[in-house]
Formats: structure tokens, sequence, C-alpha cells
């Protein structure tokens, strides 16, 4: 799991560097003079294997200092994301420094962050939940009531949905529901309402997905010998659908699940776009036009450290689930 | 159950001399199975269209799908201003949009004034180019990779399959979105870079409207699932008798993998493949959505439904219409690789 986060910086970070042209000398006419001492300022000049190992130092390893810190030779002042003051002293122990952004000098990548994060966060945890809240339902009731008219009507909108991706669903919900209709507002973000429409339009396909899986995955349980012995010796319907049967069918929906937060997490970019919202995917995309090395780099290592957390917690929950499976 | 009955009754009709059955081969059973799934067929025959349009492009379209005619941005016929109700033409009070006869744009225009209905037919050469590359590539390197990691195993399994763990773990529209903004910055250098291969790589990528970049981010990460379907299903027949009877009638390695090996496990891999195809195609409308996928004047329905989005509330069909051709398409690939799937495995009907 480490190994694949420094995989992911180090290839992050060379490929980027790869990226011809520097982030000061696009459209603006920068005179040689003043580029070579933002070079400098910004330690561009160094060999790039010294550039990634000092940005490395400063993410990674903590440092301690005093109560404020001082600016340091490149004339910036260090933001740190955890600031845990050690009690009894005036030291602070600090950690994780993303550093500034080249492009808004006065925004470090941790205030862009901090302004633009919660924002995706919160869209693709909605879309999430729109997600499971459409998808295993449905499922369930398909798979219980298999070859109805129920199970054939979910299914076709599941079909459907799984060929949707936002960037068909994110135009034509924003024209019928937010244009036409007027029923929730088209565009922004910030209050419920807004959230409505981006939420189905990145939650839905997942949603689809999720539907199929756990029919066919109880379908497959229910034909288990563990549930005709639970019927067998009384146990009731109830009882053996929601005890045993459901149980065990979620094993292999859980195992899209991490997969799935990563579709989510990536298909915010698109869906942000549609309806102009400020999330980190909408900066991201502008960071690497105007090569904000820093930005395009911490918004990468987060973006990998979520989906490597999200894939560890899905095999934590293997275990709980299903008991036969050691580690 | 209808459908088994019929089946029950041809087969019994149709017995021979000895009392059994004609034999029939496996793809053709399969096959006869595919014919049988109506969806499935349509899902074929949207795709052959599709092919159809894409190749006949120049002759189908009544524009270039660079032409622009100024007088005529955004503007769009009387049948679409009826279909979108929040759209009022001209002369109606508050009206805004310009009034084109259906004849001469039938879908509208954009606001650069392009006919929307050439550049939709235009686009399905990007997104037919797209579903076609990415097998290739998946074949070419996933397909020889997990063969020879599955029949081999041992230490050049390890190896091959501990590099596709460490890139399946990355997140793969990260490294897409890298590579192209590596691509289009490098190909950006390029008049400048004449004779190197930065050079060749801009004019190859320029001859072909900027898809090249696209093949290329799309193809390396394409391969990676075919190569794990592949190696599973290699072990799951490496140990069967008739590989044991080939080899002991002297077959060579590579015969065993091409003659024995490849025609048992092919129908998944065929199956895995087609399901795939929509996810390339998403791949190429998403690049091109957030402006990293072909460069303009080039259409690609992505980058129509981008740009349309942003006027959505003033011209919706400018990006509705790519929308349902996006959606038109993927939608029969997924309904073709479910129909083949459920032809050679029926009992997997309706398992994802």
């Amino acid at each position: 799991m480490i190994v694949v986060l420094i995989a992911v910086s180090a290839l992050t970070f060379f490929f980027m560097k790869l990226i011809p042209g520097s982030p000061f000398d696009s459209e603006k006419n920068v005179e040689p003079a003043v580029r070579e001492q933002l070079e400098a300022k910004y330690n561009l000049n160094d060999p790039e294997i010294i550039q990634y190992l000092k940005y490395m130092d400063d993410l990674l390893v903590p440092h301690i200092t005093g109560k404020r810190i001082p600016p340091d030779t490149r004339g910036l002042v260090d933001d740190y994301l955890f600031n845990i003051s050690i009690p009894g002293t005036d030291r602070v122990i600090r950690w994780m420094n993303f550093g500034p952004s080249y492009v808004s000098p006065a925004r470090s990548v941790n205030d862009i962050f901090k302004a633009h994060l919660p924002i995706s966060a919160q869209l693709g945890v909605a879309a999430f939940i729109v997600a499971l809240v459409i998808g295993i339902p449905t499922g369930v009731a398909s798979a219980l009531r298999r070859n109805s008219w129920i199970d054939y009507f979910s299914m076709s909108i599941a079909l459907i949905g799984v060929s949707v991706p936002a960037i068909v669903s994110g135009p034509i919900l924003r024209y019928v529901f937010g244009v036409q209709l007027k029923w929730v507002p088209p565009t922004g973000w910030g209050t419920f309402e807004q959230m409505i429409l981006p939420a189905i339009a990145l939650g839905f396909g997942s949603s689809a997905i999720l539907a199929r899986l756990t029919r066919a995955s109880l379908l497959q349980v229910l034909n288990e010998d563990y549930i005709r012995t639970a019927r067998a010796k009384g146990v009731r319907e109830r009882r053996v659908i929601s005890l045993h049967a459901l149980k065990n069918s979620m094993i292999p929906v859980f195992t899209v699940m991490g997969p799935m937060l990563a579709a989510l997490v990536t298909g915010t970019f698109v869906v942000e776009l549609i309806f102009g919202i400020p999330g980190l995917g909408r900066y991201f995309i502008t960071s690497i036009g105007t090569r904000d090395y820093p930005v395009i780099m911490g918004t990468t290592l987060l973006w990998g450290f979520f989906l490597v957390v999200a894939n560890l917690v899905v095999d934590i929950l293997y275990g709980v689930l299903d008991p036969r499976i050691v580690y | 159950m209808a459908i088994k009955s019929n089946n029950e009754k041809s087969k019994i009709a149709s017995l021979d001399a000895d009392g059994l059955p004609p034999s029939k081969s496996l793809w053709r059973d399969s096959f006869e199975r595919l014919l049988r799934n109506r969806l499935a067929v349509v899902g074929f025959i949207v795709i052959v269209l599709n092919i159809l349009m894409a190749i006949f492009a120049p002759i189908l379209a009544p524009y270039d799908y660079a032409d622009q005619s100024l007088l005529k941005t955004n503007s769009a016929p009387h049948w679409v201003i009826d279909l979108f109700p929040t759209m009022t033409a001209r002369g109606e009070e508050g009206g805004y949009v310009k009034v084109v006869d259906s004849e001469e744009f039938f879908l509208g225009t954009d606001p650069l004034g392009r006919d929307l209905l050439s550049r939709i037919i235009w686009g399905a050469r990007v997104s037919l180019a797209v579903a076609l590359v990415g097998p290739i590539f998946a074949t070419a390197i996933g397909l020889t990779m997990g063969l020879i990691a599955g029949y081999y195993g041992g230490f050049t399994d390890n190896i091959i399959m501990r590099v596709v763990d460490v890139v399946y773990a990355f997140p793969t529209l990260l490294i897409i979105i890298l590579m192209m903004a590596y691509f289009r910055s490098a190909a950006f250098a390029g008049p400048e870079a004449e004779g190197t291969i930065q050079g060749f790589l801009y004019q190859a990528d320029r001859s072909i409207g900027g898809m090249l970049f696209i093949f290329i981010g799309i193809g390396i990460t394409s391969w990676l699932g075919l190569a794990r379907l592949t190696r599973g299903q290699v072990l799951s027949v490496r140990e069967n008798e008739y590989i044991l009877a080939a080899r002991a009638q002297g077959a060579t390695n590579l015969q065993i993998i091409t003659k024995h090996i490849l025609p048992n496990i092919v129908g998944p891999l065929i199956v895995a493949e087609t399901l795939a195809i929509p996810g390339y195609i998403r791949a190429e409308a998403f690049l091109s959505f957030i402006g990293l996928g072909v460069s303009p004047p080039t259409a690609s329905w992505g980058q129509m439904i981008s740009d349309g989005s942003q006027y959505i509330g003033s011209f919706p069909h400018q990006a509705i219409f790519p929308a349902l051709a996006l959606f038109l398409i993927m939608f029969a690939f997924n309904f073709l690789g479910d129909g083949l799937r459920d032809a050679f495995d029926p009992r997997l009907r309706g398992v994802d």
C-alpha cells in the first residue's frame, strides 16, 4: 500500500516534470531575469531528484518548529496541514506541507484543498449514498421477485443506467429539471437543492451496477445449501433472507465498492464542469493547463491515498462479512 | 420458458438417422443463441450502422465538420425549437434562436455556425476508432502477457502479474490525464522540433485530428484487465487432460497455446472485451470533455457535449443531441456484450 503511494508520487512527479515548459513561461511574457529568480525561489533549478526528495521531505517528515514559522530562504511561509503543539513547550510538530501554488502564490496547496476539497467530497459522498440507496434495494427486490414485472422493469432501467455516463446524464438532467421544469437550480453549489442533480448524475450509473450485482449475487446465494438448511429447520422466510442470504450476498457487492468510490471521485471532474461546481476536480483540470506543479502533485497524491484507503477498508470489511477469509 | 420448449421441439424435429440431433459446433450453437437475443441483435445493428456512418461520413454528412456558416450561428430548425420548450424562435416575443430550414441544417448549428448533424456523423469516427483501438491494444499486449504468465507460471508469471498489480493500483484516469497533459504540451512544442521523435509524433497526431495520443493513453491502460482474465482462464484449462494428450503427442508450447488453450478460453475474453468497449468510448468522451482529447476542429461527441453544456440554458440542442449519440453507441455495445455472454455461457445469464 505504501509502496503504491510512493510509486504514484514518483510517477506523477516525473511525468509532470516531463511536461515541457515552466509555470512561468506560458501566456505572460516574463523577463528572463525575473523568471530565473522565480525558478530559483521555487527550487526549480535543482536536479529533479533533489526537487522530488525535498518535496517528499516537506510532505512526509514531521518538522518541529517554534510557534511561528519564520519565512524560509525562498521568502515563503510554509503551511502545514497538521500542527500539533507539544504541551509544556513552545514547540509545534508540523506535518504535511504540500507547498505553495505557483500560479496563485498567496495560497498554499493546503489552502486550495481546504477551499475546494470539501465540496468534491460532499458531492462524491452524496453520489455514493444515491448509488447505495437506489442500487441495493432495487437489486434485492428484483432477486426476491425474480421474473416479475418489478424485476424486468428495474433491470431494464439498470441496463440503461450502466450505459449512461455522467457526461450524458449531466446535461440532460440539468436541462430537464434545472432549465425547463425549474424544480431545482441548474447550477451552483451550497444548498441542498443544488446538490440533488449532480449527485444523481454522478450516482445513477453506479446504482445501476450495484443493482445488477446485488441481484445476481443474491440469486446465487439463495441457491446455496445453507439457505435450504435454514428453511428446512423452520427459520422464518424473513429471517432467512435478512440474516442468512443478504449478509452473504453483500460480499461481491463490497468488492466493487472500492473501485466504485474511485470512479465517483474521478467522475466529479465531469459533474463539476457541467454543473459549475467549484470543487477540486475543476481546479485540478485548470492546474494542468497552467502547470501548477504542486497542485497537480498534491491532488494526485490525495486521490491515490483515498483510493488505497478505500480498498483497504473493503479488505477489512471482507473479513467481517466472511469469516472464512483469513489474512 | 417458451424459448426453451421451442428449442426442444426443434431439436426433436431435426433428429437424424441415428436418432441423434445433428451435432453443432460450439461456435454455431453460440451464434444461434445470440441471434435469438433480440436486444443483442438490435445492439449489433446499431453498431454496424454507426460503423457505416463513420466510414462514409464524407458522403453522408451534408457539410464538413469544420465548415462554418457565420451568419447562422446558434440556429435551430422549427422542429428542434418545438422539441425544447425553453427555446423560442426569433420573431416571437423574447425569441432569440435563429430559425433555419431543417433541410439546410437538420439539427441546427453550434456557436461557430457548424452543422450539428454533420459533426455528430463525423464524431462517430473518433468514438469508433477508440472502440477499435482499445481492444487491439488490449489483445496485443494483454492477451500475450496473460497467456505467457498463465502458461509458463513461476518466475515469469510473478514478474508480469506484479507489474499488472502495481499499474492496476493507480487511478487509471489520473494516469491518462497526466499523460495527455504531457503529450498535449509535447505536441505544442511540435513545429520547432522538426525531425525529432517529438516532431514526428506531433505530425502523426495532427494528421489524424489529435486522436493518436488518446489511442496511446487508452492503450497503455486497457490491457491490464484482459491480462488478468486471460491468465486466470489459462490456469483453469492448463491442467486439463487434452493438454496433456497434446503434449504427449509432441506438440510444441506454441502449438498448445494457439491450438488447444486459446480456442477454449476465447469466449469469455470476447465477452469481456465487448463489455469493456463502452469504457474506452467513455474515456475518450471524458478526455475530450475536459479539453485533453481531440484537437479542434475535429468533432468528438465528448467535446460537443462539453461545449454545448455551457449554453444548455439557451441552446440545449447543442449538448443533448451528441449526448444521445454517445448514449446510443454505449447502449449498443452493452447490449451486444450481454448477449454474447448469454450466448457463450447460458449459465451466466443475468450475472455480472
